[in-house]
C-alpha cells in the first residue's frame, strides 16, 4: 500500500471524513426514531452538526481539583482508538482497509478504549458524580467484556482464523452460518449497548442520578469529543457485528470494481443502520437498570449463552467435517 | 435524622437533576448503598403564610391558589371551605358537584404527571413522554371548562365562578372514554414491563406500621395498606353522593405506590362520569350578596378545614379576628407528612434508588418550606429565634459570607453554611 492510499484510508474512507459524517447521521437517525417511538418529532437531520459546533465553539473548562493532564488527554484517546478500530473492518468489500493476523483482537482492545478513557476522565474530574458514575463504567466493562469477546469468538472459531476480512469472507461463502451465530449476534447486539452506555445500561450516566457520571465536569470541546467518540463507536460497533454475524457486504462481496465497491458500501450501509435502529428501539422500551442488575443479565444468562454458542459453533465444525 | 456513619458522602441537592425544587440530601454511601441519609429542606421559603395575612380573605384564594401550580385547586377548595364554615355558608348542590368535578380533573392530572416523573426517574424516558402526552387530555378539559390550564380561578367564597354547560358535559364525558382506554393500557402495561418490575419492586418499601407510625399521607399511605382518605373519612364537596373506591395496595413498595396511582386515576374518571352526568340544576353561589357584604359578616373564631389533595391530606387552618383580613393561616402540606418516610425508605437502599424513592412520594418541596417565629419570648430550643435575634442572626451570617468572598473579590461566592 503506498502512502498517499493509506492517507486516503485514515483521512478520508473509510476513516476520519467518512466516519465523522456517517456518526453523525447515525445519531440524527438515532435520535429521531427515539423521538418517534415516544410520540415526539424529534430533531432536524443537522441537529448532531449543530450540537458539536455548538459545542466546540464553548469554553471548555477543567475544574480545579482535576488533574489536568490525564483530564485534557482522556476525549482524544477514546476517539483515536475507534477511528483506528474501523480501518481494519471491512466495509466496501470482503476485504478491509488494514488486515493481519489477529486483527480482531485488536478491533477489540480499539473499542474497548473509549470506556477506559471515560475512565480517566471522569475519575482524575475530582467530582464525586463522575467518580462514582467511573467505578460504574468500569464495573459495566467487566460485566459486558466477557460476554463480547465470546460473541466475537465464535465466528472466528468456526473460520479458524482471528483476522476480520477472512472471517467476512468465510460467512460471506457459508452464508447460513449466519443462524448459527443467532445468540452471538444478540448477545453482541447487548454488550454494544452496555459499552455505549445507553438504557437499559446506563447505569453509569444515570442523567437523573448521577447528572451524566463520568462527563459531568467535562464542556466545550472536550465535551464534544466525547459525544463524537460515542457517535463513532456506535457506527463501527454496529459495522463490526455486522462484519462478524451477517457477513459485511454479503451478497454482494464478491463482485469485482467500482460498482461492487458501491454496492458493498449500500449494503453496509443498510445493515449498520438496521442495526443502529435495532438499538435505538431498545433504548425506547427499556428502563435503565441498577449497576448489580446490568452484572446480573450479563453474567447470568449472557456469559453461559456464549459458552454455549461456542459449543454449537465447534460442534457445526466438526459435523461440516464429516466427524460428527 | 442523621446517623454518624463513616463511608462517602454524597451530596444531592440542592441543585441536582432529579430534582426539580431545591432541597438537599446528603447521603452517606457505602459501595452503591447507601447507608444514612441526612435533609434538608427550605431552601426556598416564599413567606405565603405571612403574606395572607395582609390580604382580604378574596384576595387569599388568588395568593393561595399559587402555593402549587399542581394542586392548585386542593388549595383553594381547602380555603373557601374553611372560610364558609366560618361564615356558616350552605354552599349550592351544583357548585359542590362542579369542585368535585375539577378537583378529579386536577387528581388526574397530577398523577399522570407523576407517572412521567417516576418514568424518567427510572430511565424509562418513553413512559414520560407518552403520559405527558395523555395528560393533556385532562389540561385540555380543564381549559375548556374553567379558561386556565393550571390556575383554574373556579372557586370562590361561597360557590364558584362558573357554570359547567350542557356543551362541556358532553366534552367531558367523551374525552373521559378517550382517557380510560389509555388509563387500561398504563394498567396492563406499566406493572407488566419487566425493566419497570426490576426497578420499582421490593423498592423504598414502606411497611404498614411505619406509614401509620410517620402518618404518611395520601398514595404513599395508601400504598402500604393505610386507608385513608379524606374524600371517604370526612366528605367534602359532593364526595358523600359519589360512589368510589379507596384504593390500596399492601407491598408498600414503588411498584406499589405506581399501580395506586394509576388505579386512582382510573377511580377519578368514574368520579367524573357520575358528577357529569348526576350534576344537578341550581345555583352556583351561596347567597347573591355582594362579597364586600359578606366579607364583613365574618365573625370571630376558628377553623380547620381538610382536604384530599392529589399527594394526600391536605390540612388549612384558618383564625378569624372578625376583620376581613385573616389573622392567621397555617398550611400543611400532604408532602410534609410524607418526608420522614422517604428517609426511612432511603436507608439501606442503592444510590440508583434514590430520585425513584424521593420522586416516589410526588414530593411538593417549596411547598413544605417553613420558618417560624417566636413573638412570645419564650425559647422552644436551641434553633428557634425572636424576631430580633433572627435579625441579627441574618445580619451576622451575611457579613460573615462577605468576608468570606472579599478574599477572592467577588462577594457571595462563599456559599458557606446556610442558617
Amino acid at each position: 500500500m503506498d502512502l498517499a492510499t493509506g492517507i486516503l484510508y485514515l483521512l478520508v474512507f473509510p476513516g476520519f471524513a467518512f466516519l465523522f459524517t456517517y456518526a453523525l447521521a447515525a445519531e440524527y437517525l438515532d435520535r429521531k426514531l427515539y423521538a418517534r417511538v415516544q410520540n415526539r418529532v424529534g430533531p432536524p437531520p443537522l441537529q448532531p452538526l449543530a450540537d458539536f459546533l455548538k459545542l466546540l465553539a464553548k469554553e471548555s473548562a477543567v475544574p480545579e481539583n482535576a488533574t489536568a493532564r490525564i483530564y485534557k488527554a482522556a476525549p482524544l484517546t477514546g476517539l483515536a482508538g475507534v477511528l483506528t478500530a474501523m480501518l481494519y473492518i471491512p466495509v466496501w468489500s470482503e476485504t478491509a482497509a488494514m488486515s493481519f493476523e489477529g486483527d480482531l483482537v485488536v478491533v477489540l482492545f480499539l473499542l474497548s478504549l473509549p470506556s477506559f478513557s471515560l475512565f480517566f476522565g471522569g475519575w482524575y474530574s475530582g467530582n464525586v458524580f463522575s467518580q462514582v458514575g467511573t467505578t460504574r463504567t468500569i464495573t459495566q466493562l467487566f460485566g459486558y467484556e466477557i460476554p463480547f469477546f465470546l460473541a466475537a469468538f465464535a465466528p472466528a472459531v468456526a473460520a479458524g482464523t482471528l483476522e476480520l476480512s477472512s472471517i467476512v469472507a468465510f460467512v460471506g461463502s457459508n452464508p447460513l452460518h449466519m443462524l448459527v451465530f443467532a445468540p452471538a449476534f444478540v448477545i453482541g447486539l447487548l454488550s454494544l449497548q452496555a459499552k455505549l452506555e445507553r438504557i437499559p445500561f446506563d447505569a453509569p450516566e444515570a442523567e437523573s442520578e448521577l447528572a451524566t457520571g463520568a462527563l459531568a465536569e467535562y464542556s466545550g470541546r472536550k465535551l464534544a469529543l466525547f459525544r463524537l467518540t460515542k457517535d463513532v463507536e456506535l457506527v463501527v460497533g454496529a459495522a463490526l457485528l455486522s462484519a462478524l454475524f451477517l457477513g459485511g457486504p454479503y451478497p454482494v462481496g464478491s463482485i469485482e470494481g467500482v460498482a461492487g465497491a458501491a454496492l458493498g458500501i449500500a449494503v453496509f450501509l443498510a445493515k449498520t443502520i438496521a442495526i443502529v435502529a435495532v438499538l435505538s428501539i431498545l433504548r425506547g422500551v427499556l428502563a435503565r437498570l441498577r449497576i448489580e442488575q446490568v452484572l446480573n443479565v450479563f453474567y447470568r444468562w449472557l456469559v453461559p449463552i456464549g459458552l454455549l454458542q461456542i459449543g454449537i459453533v465447534l460442534a457445526v465444525g466438526l459435523y461440516a467435517e464429516g466427524l460428527l | 435524622m442523621s446517623e454518624d456513619v463513616s463511608g462517602t458522602k454524597i451530596p444531592v441537592g440542592p441543585q441536582h437533576p432529579s430534582l426539580k425544587e431545591p432541597a438537599n440530601f446528603t447521603l452517606t454511601v457505602d459501595g452503591e448503598v447507601i447507608t444514612g441519609a441526612d435533609l434538608k429542606l427550605s431552601y426556598n421559603h416564599r413567606g405565603i403564610e405571612q403574606a395572607a395575612l395582609s390580604k382580604t380573605y378574596l384576595e387569599n384564594i388568588y395568593l393561595l391558589e399559587r402555593i402549587c401550580g399542581i394542586c392548585s385547586h386542593a388549595h383553594t377548595s381547602s380555603f373557601v371551605t374553611g372560610v364558609e364554615d366560618l361564615l356558616d355558608l350552605d354552599v349550592p348542590r351544583r357548585a359542590n358537584y362542579i369542585r368535585t368535578l375539577i378537583g378529579e380533573l386536577e387528581r388526574i392530572h397530577s398523577h399522570m404527571l407523576w407517572l412521567g416523573v417516576a418514568g424518567h426517574e427510572i430511565g424509562f424516558d418513553t413512559l414520560w413522554q407518552y403520559a405527558w402526552r395523555d395528560r393533556e387530555i385532562v389540561l385540555d378539559l380543564l381549559e375548556e371548562i374553567t379558561g386556565n390550564r393550571i390556575h383554574y380561578s373556579i372557586n370562590t367564597i361561597g360557590g364558584v365562578r362558573q357554570d359547567l354547560t350542557d356543551e362541556q358535559r358532553e366534552t367531558v364525558l367523551a374525552k373521559m372514554d378517550e382517557l380510560e382506554e389509555r388509563i387500561d393500557f398504563y394498567l396492563e402495561t406499566v406493572p407488566n414491563e419487566e425493566t419497570v418490575r426490576m426497578r420499582c419492586e421490593d423498592v423504598g418499601t414502606v411497611s404498614t406500621e411505619l406509614a401509620r407510625e410517620y402518618c404518611a399521607a395520601g398514595p404513599v399511605g395508601r400504598a402500604s395498606g393505610l386507608p385513608v382518605d379524606v374524600r371517604r373519612d370526612a366528605p367534602y364537596a359532593a364526595y358523600d353522593e359519589m360512589d368510589f373506591d379507596v384504593i390500596t395496595d399492601t407491598a408498600g413498595d414503588l411498584l406499589a405506590r405506581t399501580t395506586v396511582r394509576i388505579r386512582e386515576v382510573a377511580e377519578s374518571i368514574s368520579i367524573i362520569r357520575q358528577a357529569a352526568k348526576g350534576i344537578p340544576d341550581g345555583d352556583l353561589k351561596a347567597t347573591p350578596q355582594p362579597m364586600q357584604a359578606l366579607l364583613a359578616q365574618i365573625p370571630e373564631g376558628d377553623v380547620v378545614s381538610r382536604y384530599e389533595a392529589p399527594r394526600g391530606e391536605l390540612i388549612h387552618y384558618l383564625r378569624s379576628d372578625g376583620t376581613d383580613t385573616p389573622e392567621r393561616i397555617h398550611i400543611r402540606v400532604p408532602t410534609l407528612a410524607n418526608w420522614p418516610t422517604v428517609v426511612e425508605a432511603l436507608r439501606g437502599s442503592y444510590i440508583a434508588d434514590t430520585p425513584i424513592v424521593v420522586a416516589g412520594i410526588d414530593p411538593c418541596i417549596s411547598c413544605t418550606s417553613r420558618i417560624g417565629v417566636e413573638t412570645d419570648g419564650t425559647h422552644a430550643g436551641e434553633n428557634s429565634f425572636n424576631l430580633d435575634e433572627l435579625r441579627e442572626y441574618g445580619i451576622e451570617w451575611y457579613d460573615d459570607r462577605a468576608d468570606g468572598g472579599s478574599a477572592t473579590g467577588e462577594p457571595g461566592t462563599d456559599r458557606g453554611d446556610r442558617p
